[in-house]
């Protein structure tokens, strides 16, 4: 690790003023920036500490959430309003990490997660297109179980390792951020890029720009009846092999509002939208649940370590959304 | 091991049938077996308030003035020369105190190799550490960095600039398949066994399945990461180390600096979990070099990236197993083929091909197994070398067999009990595999069990239930001593140079002298885990408790001969000899004669004596030669198994074990319950990341090495037949490796009981099952 300077950000005006200017890292938690930099994968010559900025949750008039960026991941899972009206938000938060990882992670810091994928992490013995641009990659060959099968490219085949965020990705949030160009707000699914010939650029973040919040839309049938389901190599405390989000809303059997969203597929967090649109109006039978996965997961390209996330992403989609139909399937 | 060891050992064999079985140590039943007091009772663990409070000093809280850090720069290549070496960015880095590289580091002999020549080795590979620019494995050592903080080490660690010409590397299993060596023994044993004509009774036999079973390199992971704090007094060297074998670092470490064992001091009085891993790697010899060069104290504390770098493992195997048996299920023929990666400057042994020498009677065995060399970090012992690999080939394979006759498979291993060692015919010192397998049979509800695969079922979680046969040799090492000291307050203080990696040794070790000695537990107090106690062999196989045990029992035959010298005429013990008392109530008594006693005190007091203090000894060990001496146990699993996604969830895990006399239930408990949990991630989860391009590890932290968590690990019951075995001290045989055995192949069956897949190669992740 590389040493650095430290500031605590008292406000995001604060936040702002020291965050511009070259090497500054904005520090939530710490439970992936500091392992990073203790990896020798980044380096800063300041931390700009913004856990102290708002960390609460609250609903606007319109029936939206506002949340903090700041706020915990154990405080927002276990919020009564994320629980009672976006079950699968709650649930992603809960199958991630650990307890006490959980306890320190923020939500801007969650969204700012880096890849697992292995190579990425070896700074001395590995190649990767995204810690070092045009090296190459090693995952390309080599470990790639934990990697992607959507939207790869031939410079990086990571994926993007949050369980929360494909959750909200399922519930159209939007991101607020706020930067030496003002403020903006846009939606979470626009927000994280996907490789192409540029593995490093991960989100459409811009320098000195911060994420201040998150903003869940007024809840739905959809939002409510939903799940969120994580399949991993052991029981607890691992990253996603693959994971489901999924909402539906089942009106005389057929499919009213459906949302499913993809972990541990892609180097974004994946919105299943031929699938909604495929079901959307459809009988909720398992078979169009089975037929909407396929469909989705057709242009699915796999490598010779992960080809049995397609019939297990299939396979739990059609469980998830089988299960939300209950008694109305 | 060599044609001449073959020769020796197969000698000494032959010559013991010959000897009458009352000659041997063990030659009567040792009176503790039956007669117990504090033996057998639960009892916690004596150091356990000092480890909750946090007072329990480890290797790397040694305090010490002037302590430099140590950060190491592991090489990237696993076969080259360095060319270049660009230190000055380091040096210069803040707080660094020293740069060691292969042009700097003191002149150093090889650690003498683990092994049965020397009772003081503990060498685990035959490399020089950083004695030229050679690259023989990918994390090997190339610079060591000290600063006055760790994390200025680490960072100066970062700024080492290193070159390499990278040289063509064997770092591919399948390719060094092909050049595999075949040595003449394994451990104690010939490699090839041929008894009987097992391909000739493989054809004929009216069942039998063929089939090859593969374990992946296992890397350790105990929860205190290798770390030693080390200092030189003049030529005397200062270790407070972690380890399991305090003497064999003595002996090596002399070895390596030239100098005197008796100038090396090693102490450890409590490590945080050992499994093999805590020996002497590179690591404290880097430390002792790095301190002799800047004259100040070191610590080194291993990352967990370094750990899995340096500190060898289990390694791969891949093995074949047939097995043919008649239509009532009773084998005719056993074949037993297979490879190990072993560098070639590897000492350790996986001998998985033992295990299925001893386990069932059969007709014939065609037993035989081959190194594969690579260019990789050595392998060595993780807890049940050979038979936590072993087991998972030859009882999968059972469990195949048994579906293949249409039999339960408890029935097929009741067929097949071994009466005698099958290979040899020599006498069970004691063995009731069906005592472990009825009692856990009943206590899982075996009856619940559908002989026919993928019939239960709950949801979308299909039910399996399976059973495997684990296994572990009996081993007692020769030359640990103990020295009892009795003072005149009648209290009795037992040292020994023995480890405490958390099983309890000082713990039970008390209960076994005061039951000894006829005293209270609170009149016995007992010191391990330093060098200038007397010598303690390894803890390793299974041994610490039979060998400390020993060493015990033959010193209180001293203390006995001692005291009646020390008592004279004026005593009612007078005219006694050794052999007529025995110790009780605080003292000696005529044996049958309760009348005729006297306490230690009185006996000390009216010598005029302090104390009194004998050394015994655990002698040879001729009686694993003369009985086949091997615990077993039975493992049940029952598991569910997601139709959907793959995923198994253990329900339940029992665990009978047939280990002669359990000492301590409490510590017993742990013990075996711990074994089963790394059994657990042996069947389910773990598994080093070897990308075989590079020959680099890519699985160096917890998060990608997957050790089993708190949700993976069901309720586990764990039972004991408690039947004594008549040839060991205190009727007992070890505990700390059998737990690991037999438990992934139970799982692997329970798996094929719930899916009808078969999953051969561990772990068995969800991509394995194609449930269709």
């Amino acid at each position: 690790m590389t040493p650095f300077a430290y500031r605590s950000a008292a406000n995001c005006a604060e936040a702002l003023s020291l965050g511009t200017g070259g090497d500054v890292r904005f520090l939530g938690g710490g439970t992936n920036l500091v392992d990073l930099l203790r990896q020798n994968v980044e380096s800063a010559a300041q931390l700009v500490d913004v856990s102290r900025l708002s960390g609460s949750i609250d609903e606007t008039d319109n029936g939206s959430l506002l949340i903090g960026a700041s706020v915990t991941n154990s405080a927002l899972a276990a919020h009564p309003l994320v629980r009672s009206r976006y079950p699968m938000l709650s649930r992603a938060l809960l199958a991630g990490a650990s307890a006490q990882i959980r306890n320190m992670a923020t939500v801007g810091g969650n969204v700012m997660q880096r890849t697992r994928c292995v190579y990425f992490y070896d700074a001395d013995g590995a190649r990767c297109n995204k810690r070092q641009p045009g090296s190459g990659c090693d995952a390309i060959g080599g470990f790639n179980r934990y990697h992607a099968i959507l939207g790869a490219s031939q410079d990086c085949i990571a994926t993007h390792p949050s369980d929360m965020c494909v959750a909200l990705v399922a519930l159209d949030a939007l991101v607020h951020l706020d930067g030496p160009d003002g403020q903006r707000t846009m939606p979470l699914a626009g927000f994280h890029q996907l490789p192409g010939t540029h593995p490093e650029i991960e989100t459409v973040l811009q320098p000195g720009e911060l994420i201040t919040a998150i903003e869940l839309p007024p809840a739905t049938t959809a939002t409510t009846n939903s799940e969120y389901r994580k399949v991993r190599d052991r029981s607890s405390y691992a990253f996603a092999l693959i994971a489901v989000a999924g909402g539906l809303e089942v009106v005389d059997g057929k499919v009213a509002d459906v949302r499913i969203a993809l972990g541990g597929v892609a180097a974004k967090p994946w919105r299943a939208e031929r699938a909604e649109a495929a079901l959307r109006g459809s009988p909720a039978t398992r078979a169009n649940f089975m037929a909407a996965a396929a469909e989705e997961l057709a242009p699915a390209q796999p490598l010779d370590g992960n080809a049995f996330k397609i019939g297990l992403v299939q396979r739990t989609i059609a469980a998830v959304l089988t299960s939300l139909a209950g008694d109305q399937a | 091991m060599s044609k001449l060891q073959n020769a020796l050992v197969g000698g000494v064999r032959t010559v013991l049938e010959h000897i009458p079985a009352a000659w041997l140590p063990g030659a009567s039943p040792d009176h503790l077996a039956e007669r117990r007091v504090a033996l057998g009772t639960q009892q916690p663990r004596i150091d356990g308030p000092e480890k909750v409070r946090g007072m329990a000093r480890f290797a790397a809280e040694v305090p010490m003035d002037e302590l430099l850090h140590a950060a190491f720069v592991h090489s990237t290549i696993a076969r080259g020369t360095i060319v270049e070496l660009d230190i000055a960015a380091a040096e210069a880095a803040p707080g660094v105190g020293l740069v060691m590289t292969h042009r700097n580091a003191p002149k150093m002999k090889v650690p003498p190799s683990i092994g049965l020549t020397s009772m003081k080795a503990a060498g685990n590979h035959t490399l020089p550490i950083m004695q030229d620019a050679e690259i023989r494995w990918n994390g090997q050592v190339v610079a060591v960095i000290l600063a006055e903080t760790r994390e200025q080490a680490d960072h100066a660690a970062s700024l080492v600039n290193v070159l390499y010409d990278a040289a063509p590397s064997r770092t591919r299993f399948e390719e060094g398949k092909a050049n595999a060596r075949t040595p003449h023994s394994i451990q104690m044993d010939q490699n090839r066994l041929e008894k009987g004509n097992a391909t000739k009774k493989l054809a004929q036999a009216a069942v039998s399945i063929d089939a090859t079973y593969s374990t992946p390199w296992e890397s350790h992971n105990p929860i205190e990461p290798h770390a030693a704090t080390i200092a030189w007094e003049g030529e005397k060297l200062i270790v407070h180390d972690a380890t399991q074998m305090i003497h064999g670092t003595v002996g090596s470490l002399a070895k390596v600096f030239g100098i005197k064992d008796d100038d090396v001091f090693v102490s450890s009085p409590f490590v945080g979990g050992g499994f093999g891993a805590k020996g002497l790697w590179d690591h404290q010899i880097l430390g002792a070099a790095a301190a002799k060069l800047t004259g100040r104290p070191v610590r080194i504390r291993l990352s967990r990236e370094s750990m899995h770098r340096l500190v060898g493992g289990r390694t791969q195997t891949e093995q074949r197993v047939a097995l043919g048996a008649d239509a009532d299920g009773k084998l005719k023929a056993l074949l037993h083929h297979g490879y190990a990666t072993k560098p070639r400057h590897s000492i350790t042994d996986e001998a998985f091909s033992q295990t299925g020498r001893s386990l069932y009677a059969c007709e014939s065995f065609d037993v035989v197994q081959h190194y594969v060399d690579l260019d990789l970090l050595a392998n060595s012992f993780m807890r049940a070398p050979g038979e936590a690999p072993g087991t998972f080939a030859i009882e999968c394979a059972m469990d195949e067999l048994a579906h293949a006759l249409n039999m339960d498979p408890v029935e097929l291993r009741r067929r097949n009990v071994a009466t005698c060692d099958p290979v040899s015919g020599a006498p069970h010192s004691q063995s009731d595999m069906m005592a472990a397998y009825d009692m856990g049979a009943e206590r899982i509800g075996w009856d619940r069990r559908s002989p026919e695969p993928r019939t239960r079922s709950e949801g979308e979680w299909l039910i399996g239930m399976g059973c495997a046969t684990g296994t572990f040799p009996f081993l007692r090492m020769p030359g640990t001593a103990a020295r009892i000291t009795v003072d005149a307050t009648g209290h009795a203080h037992v040292a020994s140079a023995a480890h405490e990696m958390g099983m309890g040794t000082a713990t039970v070790q008390r209960q076994h002298a005061a039951d000894r000695l006829g005293l209270p537990l609170d009149s016995v107090s007992v010191t391990i885990g330093d060098s200038t106690l007397p010598y303690g062999a390894l803890a390793g196989g299974s041994s610490q408790t039979a060998s400390l045990g020993a060493a015990i029992s033959a010193a209180s035959d001293k203390l006995a001969e001692q005291l009646l010298r020390l008592a004279g005429n004026d005593t009612p013990l007078a005219g006694l000899k050794p052999g007529e008392v025995e110790f009780a109530d605080g003292g000696l008594r005529k044996i049958d004669d309760p009348s005729r006693h006297e306490t230690f005190a009185s006996i000390l007091g009216r010598a005029s004596q302090a104390e009194v203090s004998v050394t015994g000894e655990s002698k040879a060990p001729m009686e694993m030669l003369k009985f086949s001496m091997h615990s077993t146990s039975a493992v049940f699993c029952e598991l569910r198994v997601s139709e959907v996604t793959g995923e198994i969830r253990i329900d339940r895990l029992v665990g009978a074990f047939d280990c002669g006399r359990i000492l301590n239930a409490q510590t017993a408990t742990s013990q075996f319950k711990g074994g089963m949990i790394m059994g657990l991630g042996m069947a389910l989860t773990e598994e080093t990341l070897l990308d075989e391009r590079s020959g680099r590890i890519m699985s160096t932290s917890l998060a990608e090495y997957h050790v089993p968590v708190h949700l993976d690990v069901p309720d586990i019951d764990v039972l004991w037949t408690d039947i004594p075995d008549p040839r060991t001290p205190m009727g007992a045989r070890g505990i700390g490796e059998i737990g690991t055995t037999g438990v992934a192949a139970a799982v692997a069956n329970a798996v094929f009981n719930a899916t009808g897949v078969r999953v051969r190669d561990l772990p068995i992740t969800l991509d394995k099952l194609d449930l269709g």
